[in-house]
């Protein structure tokens, strides 16, 4: 019942942050990193949307520059994540034995460290960059990806539909391959929706640290963590990247909501 | 003298439909009413808006309910009050009916608790009690566990112990043995009746199954879309059926079939001292024990032959045609397919066997893979061993489910139909290869009687037309009089009884045998 | 039920080890020399050749592990390159602030999140229903840092009704200390309250559905009595697996939040370790809370069983 609304509102709200990356890409009122000392602290107007910071950078730019960063950060993660966590699940789930039990093994021991911890430690290691991060954050969720997918693999594998399967003839390879990697569709997607969310957060807590995407380039993150010293003169500039990484997060976990009940119907007959 | 119960044009609606319409019916002290019906009909809604706990969705829509000439109110605090002590009930699904979190005594305590002055000592006492009564043993120590420790059985004897113990005016019984082997349902339902009978209790016994009817209610009222087809004493009205729907339902009840000889020859499928373990859940430093499902038996099936195997939950009778399809590693013997023998092939070394031999599953609604269309997937196992264009398949798919009954269905997806449906979805895929041999298990066990009916006359039109051999495994004796040419019993993973079917309903030599054929909800008049 | 629980503590065994080797092996992955690594670069070469041996750098590879354990188990995690001082030590010292936040916050948020998530779910589709679900979904999409930001702005500079930077211990002065970490706990409660809330409703809505919840009823159990006894345990249970899982999110996730209000927790240590590249500190953090998360979800794993009984027959 409650299905359209979350589509609705999610859609919209991730929508919007979708539009303004895409606009980023090819125009932003101003040069999001030139800064211009004359014009710090310029409080919202019609030349300035929403003011510019302490070097006199324009604050709509940098957050419209920031969406694509987010974005494109997320975005290639989440495939990191999904590409390694699909290879381990799918090994573990399907080879079973020995295999399963060593990737278990590694995998539980990965899900023992707080996801944002182990990417802290592989940063700590790589040395912050944009790829690092993506690189750390798609280690650092891979292992919830694998136990996702092994979990359903193992799951659908004892279902009577795949012993019919066998029992018709096929190999082990084809039904796997037909009736039991189909069926990881559903739960991978919306995990991934999921993921998608936790890694803008996660970028964005890790380059309000400093470990994140290093400046000049904008991201929402590293635009908080500079405006702290400003909060008092010019409240903008801790409001205007927080409302937008917000906005970002309520639209996918609205749609991942929206996604599950689409997904994941309750077969109650 | 006042009814017990007494509804008076009562009606449900599920959104904007009724699904309860305008139902009248009353219960005198001490009577048993089966309220008759397949699912769809209201007899579960009706049941439950007796003692006011309608699920989420459905809502009263008109009528009234008395009980003991009292108007009740939905939602009430004399409603609550009624609840336990004046109408009591039992749920199907003895898994979920009892708390996991608390132990059984606690569960059984805590309706006298609620309803009666008992001290502590005294509650603890009439639990015992009441515990015996239903035959469990060492009754002060399982007080103490927990509803995981029992068996579905069990539980639901715990479960109708918890309810007599308020000796309730009227108990409710919603299909309270459909979840159990006919065995354990016996047992359960003479509990029932026998307490019911000693506390005076009148019965609404909620049911599909009208072998039930026959054996435990005094007044039967047959429901279909939500309303009345036919009411009266049991037994004239299953004799005597004045209604076309009442009369299908009494059809559907298995008659036995006349007797086939099968042609003599050699044995199309035959398994040699075959034994199946599983190791058994393992203890933490314990090496794990090994569990004999399947112990030492062999059984030769011939061509065009229809072998039912029959056997109580824990039999190994699954086992046993899992193992005849060389679907579960075998841990001694041989199965020897026309003559060879196959026990040791794996991959394509087994695909000719693959091939000649199918099952049907007993769940329709996980034996077929819910992201596939029906015609792909009666038309898959054409696939090997290759050669056949996809449109030569799916014409032959097509043709085939026009055969059974299912005729410009193919592009749907399996959720898009009903259970029996999906089960001649099941067959057709079995058939399409034109196998030589056919496991079925429990093969119509989940549907309704007239679908059952229906699905156990496709399976014995297409054995007789294709000739196929028949393993056809179930717990029920009353479903294979119909099928059956053999009937082999299993206890305890051993073949205990074997025979022509006629000599083994008849003349059963076995004690087991003759408890599962007492256990048997036939046709009444047939029963041996 | 004692066989589950030595199985637990046997499993957490390898699971401990394994998260150290991955610890220990992760701070091999830094070019260089190790003994540098460790020392620093300015440290002398008799320094340099003392470590060697002390450590067994010269030694293969897992005895220098089986070395490091060792020593990780005395409670010696090394020094600090930047301070010289202990790193066991320091550890501890942070941790006190770290924990009273986490704890707090998470046992505010269960005490808000399960009465109020039951609730909804026992009036499903309700207004009500539909507004806690909303209110929930809204704060756990709030970035936490963002959060305190706010809130450090209002009720700080704006309102002055807390201090907007520094620290008390609760030795030192204990309705002080409580000012200073007000603000952070009410942030993190508030956020997890948020995630608390749909997985509460959620599990409820799932355990009313079943049989015994109708056949409590069919008793004559009065509602309060339904929610309490008979959904409670059940439908806590779930929720319990996740209280463990954000404890750990959250001491991962801890550096951000103390950054903000300028906590000297272990998150904040861990930051300013890895902007000094400060390894030992680092390994001796991530060490320490990996062990913590671990023993924290063997505690919600030794609890389960309370709340529901069948997982000891497994």
């Amino acid at each position: 019942m409650r299905l359209r609304p979350n589509l609705l509102i999610g859609g919209t709200l991730l929508g919007f942050v979708f539009v303004v990356a895409a606009t980023a890409l090819v125009w932003t009122p101003y040069d999001p990193v030139r800064t211009n000392l004359r014009r710090r602290l310029v409080p919202p107007s019609s030349d300035y949307w929403l003011g510019t910071d302490e070097f006199g950078r324009d604050v709509a730019s940098r957050l419209m520059e920031g969406a694509v960063t987010s974005l494109t950060v997320a975005a290639s993660t989440v495939l990191v994540a999904l590409a390694l966590g699909m290879a381990i699940g799918l090994a573990g789930g399907f080879l079973r034995g020995w295999t399963d039990r060593i990737l278990g093994a590694i995998n539980d021991t990965l899900l023992a460290f707080p996801g944002i911890l182990l990417a802290l430690g592989l940063l700590a290691v790589l040395g912050p960059s944009r790829w690092g991060i993506v690189l750390a954050l798609g280690l650092a969720y891979a292992p919830s990806v694998a136990r996702v997918v092994r979990g359903t693999v193992l799951s659908i594998r004892e279902r009577e539909f795949v012993e019919a399967s066998r029992a018709l003839g096929n190999s082990e390879a084809y039904t796997l391959l037909r009736h039991v990697l189909p069926h990881t569709a559903a739960p991978v997607t919306v995990l991934a929706t999921s993921l998608f969310g936790w890694v803008i957060l996660s970028e964005s807590a890790l380059s309000f640290l400093g470990l994140g995407v290093p400046p000049p380039a904008a991201t929402w993150g590293n635009m908080l963590a500079s405006a702290r010293p400003f909060m008092q003169d010019a409240p903008i500039l801790s409001i205007a990247p927080g409302v937008m990484i917000a906005t970002c997060l309520l639209g996918v976990n609205l749609l991942g909501d929206a996604l599950r009940d689409l997904l994941d119907p309750r077969d109650r007959a | 003298m006042t009814p017990v119960l007494e509804v008076d044009r009562l009606s449900i609606a599920a959104g904007g439909r009724r699904v309860v319409d305008s139902l009248s019916f009353r219960i005198a002290p001490g009577e048993a009413l089966a309220l008759v019906g397949e699912s769809g009909s209201g007899k579960s809604a009706t049941a439950r808006a007796v003692i006011g706990l309608l699920p989420p969705g459905l809502a009263p829509d008109g009528g009234v309910i008395r009980f003991e000439g009292a108007p009740l109110e939905a939602n009430s605090a004399a409603l609550r009050k009624l609840r336990g002590p004046g109408i009591g009930m039992v749920f199907q699904e003895p898994m979920t009916s009892l708390n996991p979190a608390h132990r059984i005594g606690a569960q059984m305590e805590e309706g006298l608790a609620l309803h009666t002055r008992l001290n502590r000592a005294e509650r603890r006492n009439a639990c015992i009690a009441m515990l015996e009564r239903v035959g469990i043993t060492d009754a002060p120590r399982r007080l103490e566990a927990y509803p995981h420790e029992f068996s579905g059985g069990m539980r639901q004897r715990i479960m109708l112990a918890s309810v007599m113990l308020l000796r309730p005016r009227l108990l409710i019984a919603d299909e309270p043995t459909t979840a159990l082997d006919s065995l354990t349902q016996a047992e359960v339902m003479d509990l029932m009746a026998g307490l019911a009978r000693e506390q005076g209790t009148a019965l609404l016994l909620i049911t599909h199954d009208l072998g039930l009817v026959a054996r435990y209610a005094d007044r039967a009222l047959v429901m279909q879309h939500g309303r009345v087809v036919e009411e009266g004493p049991a037994a004239p009205l299953l004799d005597n059926p004045r209604e076309a729907y009442t009369r299908a339902l009494v059809d559907a009840l298995p008659r036995r079939g006349p007797a086939r000889a099968v042609p003599p020859a050699p044995p199309l499928i035959e398994a040699r001292n075959l034994s199946v373990t599983y190791p058994k859940r393992g203890a933490l430093f314990r090496r794990a024990e090994m569990f004999q499902a399947v112990d030492n038996v062999s059984l030769a099936i011939h061509p065009g032959e229809v072998v039912a195997l029959v056997g109580g939950s824990g039999s190994g009778k699954t086992t046993l045609g899992r193992a005849m399809l060389h679907l579960v590693p075998v841990s001694g013997g041989q199965l020897l397919f026309r003559g060879t023998d196959v026990t040791a092939r794996t991959g394509p070394a087994l695909l000719d066997f693959r091939l000649a031999c199918q099952i049907v599953f007993q769940d329709p609604y996980s034996s077929l893979d819910p992201r596939m269309r029906v015609r792909d997937i009666v038309a898959e196992p054409l696939r090997l061993p290759g050669g056949m264009p996809m449109e030569e398949r799916h014409r032959r798919a097509e043709a085939l489910l026009e055969e059974v009954g299912l005729g410009g269905l193919g592009t749907r997806f399996p959720h898009a139909l009903s259970g029996g449906q999906r089960q001649r979805v099941a067959i057709a895929r079995a058939l399409v290869r034109d196998p030589a041999f056919v496991v079925a298990d429990e093969a119509v066990s989940a549907l309704d009687a007239t679908v059952r009916k229906q699905v156990l006359g496709l399976l014995r039109e297409q054995q007789r037309r294709r000739g196929f051999a028949c393993l056809f495994v179930t717990h029920d004796l009353g479903v294979v009089e119909e099928i059956a040419d053999r009937i082999v019993v299993m206890q305890h993973g051993r073949i205990v009884e074997e025979g022509p079917r006629d000599a083994v309903l008849d003349t059963p030599r076995h004690d087991y045998t003759r408890a599962l054929l007492a256990a048997a909800l036939r046709r009444p008049g047939t029963a041996a | 039920m004692l066989a589950y629980v030595l199985k637990r503590l046997l499993v957490a065994l390898p699971t401990l080890l394994l998260v150290a080797a991955s610890v220990f092996f992760l701070m091999r992955l830094i070019p260089g020399d190790p003994a540098t690594v460790i020392l620093g670069d300015a440290a002398t070469p008799e320094a340099v050749a003392d470590l060697r041996l002390a450590y067994g750098l010269d030694r293969p590879v897992l005895v220098q592990f089986a070395l490091w354990i060792e020593r990780a188990l005395a409670g010696d995690l090394g020094r600090s390159i930047t301070s010289g001082e202990a790193v066991g030590p320091l550890i501890l010292a942070r941790f006190q602030v770290t924990a009273a936040i986490v704890f707090a916050s998470v046992g505010i948020a269960v005490l808000l999140a399960v009465p109020l998530g039951m609730l909804a779910a026992w009036k499903q589709n309700s207004w009500g229903d539909v507004a806690a679900v909303a209110a929930a979904t809204f704060l756990l999409s709030i970035p936490s840092f963002w959060l305190g930001l706010i809130f450090l702005l209002v009720f700080g500079l704006w309102l002055g009704w807390v201090p907007v930077v520094g620290y008390v211990t609760f030795a030192e002065d204990f309705w002080g200390a409580l000012h200073y970490i007000a603000l952070p706990v009410v942030t993190l409660a508030l956020i997890e309250t948020g995630v608390l809330i749909r997985m509460a409703r959620a599990s409820t809505v799932e355990v009313l559905r079943l049989d015994y919840i109708a056949h409590a009823r069919a008793k004559g159990v009065p509602e309060w009595r339904v929610l309490a006894r008979h959904a409670f345990p059940n439908a806590f249970a779930p929720t319990l697996t996740l209280i463990g899982l954000i404890m750990g999110s959250l001491l991962g996730g801890i550096a951000v939040i103390e950054t903000v209000f300028t906590l000297p927790g272990l998150g904040r240590l861990l930051v300013e370790a890895i902007f000094a590249r400060d390894y030992p500190v680092i390994q001796g953090v991530m060490l320490f809370i990996a062990v913590i998360y671990v023993v924290v979800n063997l505690i919600v794993d030794l609890l389960y069983p309370v709340f529901d009984p069948r997982v000891t027959a497994g």
